[in-house]
């Protein structure tokens, strides 16, 4: 017979931070689980540049100069095809429910399972990218640009983008509606991204358009949690 | 004052306020716009380097306004809604997007059709041209998103946070491609930035402008009236007033 | 008046192809508005009378009923 003592409820000590950095592992660690899903952006990016040179043409000096921009938006695609699953899963076992009704402001919940996403779509993006650049016959000199204004660039669509999954997740086929919200709001930081990897090219300053795109990441970060949090608790109610 | 703002709240004060105002408001948008567009078609002199061409100034700015207004109109409405749950609020923004997706549509229209003679093609990457069409996507995702949810009043929350979001965030789009334009483009002849309009010109585009916001709210108040009787039509103010016509 | 003749107006200098077209689908898209809304309105007075009438209809039924 084991004993059982009055039942006492005690908050866990350590608040918002442990809730925040407990959400981030758990996050990780189920996304790391799916190695698919993980997997599926980064390949379709590498097939999406694999097409263009056999859609256009294998001339070096033509594919150079269109590069930036086919890989910045190869890059946003790819982002926009791992975004559907960003709320998806919790969605649809409760878990999100769960957030919902804990203690902690679901405004700072939800900025750990974008940061997830970013770590294991955006950043993979970014450094995969220099690689398709040599396919692409990319300048010499731009490389490392381009791996950090992806980098930059795709935090700040991670979390545009999960205002839209936020809004999409509780609608049936959410998918091409998805792109249809978040697209367009892409285009900023599409505009900067490639404005550094040509600047770096033209030997021009790069500083000013990485601190645009950082500039837009920090309003991001400041606004879209907020947005994703009312969104999500839409969602949960309709 | 307070009354009215307080009146225009509740679905039953806004019907019939908006039956008083409705008919003065239908009355000086086609008075204006008559004016303006027989004035604009007729009297207004030949553009020097244009020619007659520019006419279509006096469709494609009303409607360009009109576009960015509307969803502004939209993203206020959506503010008044989810703050103060006003449901007239997003009566007035459900009506309003499909227009202002409209005007869009003709800004685009008249824009590319201008720029046949002007340009000598019908579609320039001009950076107005280009956000006006980046703002058509917007207004057709916010009315796809209303649509898609099954429970009314979750696609009308969902599409008013959307709206913010896109509001927050045209600026931004509007200045990022403006600059993307001055960086890819040599300077091109630019459809509004003239030297000094003549009086006889910008009056009637005045006119046509100010007609055409008319023409909105007339057209805004009578469909946010037939979206009442939809939304309240089991109340018993609606069933009275069915009965008795 | 910028235009001597009926149809040196229709013309519009040679550029009858652009302007004409323009406003026209401006005017098609505001009277196509308005007749939309005068249906829409049409269409839901017609709706709500007919559900008034089965109400009242089953109301006044279920009072002989109950009598």
């Amino acid at each position: 017979m084991s004993h059982v003592g009055p039942l006492t409820l005690r908050e866990p000590r350590g608040g918002l931070g442990v809730a925040v950095v407990a959400t981030l592992r758990r996050d990780m660690t189920l996304k790391l689980r799916r190695r698919s899903e993980v997997m599926n952006p980064l390949v379709f990016f590498a097939l999406v540049i694999t097409l263009f040179p056999l859609g256009v043409a294998p001339e070096s000096k033509l594919l150079s100069t269109i590069a930036p921009g086919l890989l910045w938006v190869a890059a946003l695609l790819a982002t926009l095809l791992s975004l559907d699953s960003l709320f998806r899963v919790d969605f649809d076992d409760g878990s999100l429910e769960q957030m919902m009704l804990s203690h902690q402001p679901l405004a700072m919940l939800v900025l750990p399972k974008v940061a997830a996403h970013w770590l294991l779509t955006g950043l993979p993006l970014a450094l995969m990218a220099p690689l398709l650049g040599v396919l692409l016959s990319l300048p010499a000199g731009s490389y490392g640009v381009l791996s950090l204004s992806l980098a930059l660039g795709s935090a700040s669509l991670s979390l545009v983008g999960a205002i839209g999954a936020a809004l999409t997740v509780g609608v049936s086929r959410g998918g091409v509606l998805l792109s249809l919200l978040v697209l367009p709001l892409y285009i900023p930081v599409l505009i900067f991204g490639t404005g550094a990897i040509q600047a770096a090219i033209a030997g021009s300053g790069v500083a000013p358009h990485l601190a645009m795109l950082g500039a837009m990441l920090a309003a991001a970060l400041m606004l879209a949690p907020w947005a994703i949090a009312a969104s999500l608790r839409i969602s949960l109610n309709g | 004052m307070w009354r009215i703002i307080h009146q225009l709240g509740s679905p039953k004060g806004f019907y019939t306020l908006s039956a008083r105002l409705q008919p003065w408001v239908w009355a000086a948008a086609a008075l204006l716009m008559l004016i303006g567009g027989l004035w604009g078609l007729l009297y207004a002199p030949a553009d020097y380097q244009q020619g007659d061409s520019f006419r279509i100034i006096y469709v494609h700015v009303p409607a360009a306004f009109l576009a960015q207004s509307i969803f502004v109109g939209l993203a206020v409405a959506a503010v008044v809604f989810l703050v103060w749950k006003i449901k007239v609020a997003d009566m007035a923004a459900s009506v309003m997007a499909p227009f202002g997706a409209g005007m869009t549509f003709v800004a685009l229209f008249s824009g590319a059709v201008w720029g046949v003679p002007t340009w000598g093609t019908w579609w320039v990457w001009d950076a107005r041209l280009t956000s006006m069409l980046i703002l058509l996507f917007l207004y057709i995702g916010i009315i796809a998103l209303r649509g898609a949810y099954a429970h009314r009043d979750s696609g009308s929350r969902a599409a008013s946070v959307l709206a913010i979001v896109g509001v927050i965030n045209i600026p931004i789009i509007k200045y990022s491609v403006e600059w993307w334009n001055t960086l890819h483009q040599p300077a091109t002849f630019s459809i509004t930035e003239r030297p000094a309009m003549p009086a006889e010109m910008w009056l009637p585009l005045l006119l046509m402008v100010v007609g055409f916001y008319c023409f909105c709210i007339a057209l805004t108040l009578m469909r946010t009236r037939n979206e009442i009787l939809r939304r309240e039509s089991s109340k018993r103010w609606v069933r009275d007033l069915v009965r008795g016509q | 008046m910028a235009f001597d003749s009926v149809s040196s107006f229709l013309a519009m200098g040679g550029y009858a192809a652009y302007v004409w077209p323009a406003w026209g689908v401006t005017l098609a898209l505001l009277v196509g508005a308005v007749i939309h809304a005068r249906a829409e309105r049409r269409l839901l007075m017609r709706d709500l009378k007919r559900r008034e009438r089965r109400q009242t209809h089953v109301s006044s039924k279920e009072g002989v009923d109950a009598s």
